[in-house]
């Protein structure tokens, strides 16, 4: 799905990236504010959906080659976030719908959430 | 081993805002170096976490890194509190992580059982009380 379409379905105020939103597309997503799970688990997703906001969900999302990072519940990277995900040429939005909601409306567009990696695979 | 690199860094153990820094510096030099993006990969999970547990639990410490065409090579020395139990520390879900770095996304007891995942070797050598050292082999793919 391309990330324009990500972001008009959540109606979302983008921070980052904003000039890139018709070139890049991600094949599937995930949704969590546990970062150690997405570090664990975590294998082709390219969209992060959380409702955590700081410095580390960029870095995680950064370690695990994703290209956009959706905050829900209307959470604001702080500049520090925006400086580093402009470094990183992640794409970083805001949209005030809660989690839920939001995976929600992008699975029904069709952007789906991908198995979880197992061990050994 | 000729044909091997080392970077060397200081890990700052006061802020964890700062945490994941080297990682993130090791991963460009990874991509710079031109090594297979599923060998980078691995290397910047394992790195990211092994880095984080380093701020969290042992104040900071110094990572080395020895990149050779076959195999990446990492050290992660500190002089932080050790490990009481290793096995337990290995258990996933066990966690003596704060409840402040909790709030962060973190300390859910996924972080030495990743590492290890995510290389070829581990090993780990720990006192209490005086330090806990991890190396980690990872295959170029």
């Amino acid at each position: 799905m391309e990330l324009k379409k990500v972001q008009e379905i959540l109606d979302a105020t983008v921070y980052t990236g904003g000039d890139r939103l018709e070139e890049m597309q991600v094949m599937e997503a995930c949704g969590s504010d546990l970062m150690s799970d997405v570090l664990a688990f975590v294998k082709e997703q390219g969209l992060l959906l959380t409702g955590l906001q700081n410095l580390q969900v960029v870095r995680t999302a950064e370690m695990m080659d994703m290209e956009a990072i959706v905050f829900v519940r209307g959470k604001v990277p702080n500049e520090e976030m925006i400086a580093a995900a402009e470094r990183m040429e992640m794409v970083l939005m805001t949209t005030e719908l809660p989690m839920f909601t939001a995976c929600g409306l992008l699975y029904e567009n069709g952007l789906h959430g991908g198995k979880a990696v197992e061990d050994g695979e | 081993m000729s044909n091997s690199m080392v970077f060397r860094y200081d890990v700052d153990g006061d802020d964890f805002t700062l945490a994941g820094e080297i990682s993130s510096k090791v991963k460009k030099r990874l991509k710079q170096l031109g090594l297979p993006p599923e060998t980078i990969r691995k290397v910047a999970i394992a790195m990211y976490e092994a880095e984080i547990n380093m701020v969290i639990h042992a104040n900071g410490g110094t990572i080395t890194v020895e990149v050779s065409p076959e195999t990446i090579h990492i050290i992660f020395a500190d002089r932080g509190p050790g490990i009481p139990d290793i096995d337990k520390a290995m258990e996933e879900g066990f966690s003596t992580a704060s409840h402040e770095v909790r709030e962060l996304g973190f300390g859910a007891g996924m972080g030495l059982p990743n590492i290890k995942k995510n290389s070829d070797k581990m090993t780990i050598d720990t006192k209490v009380g005086e330090g806990t050292t991890i190396e980690l082999w990872m295959e170029v793919c």
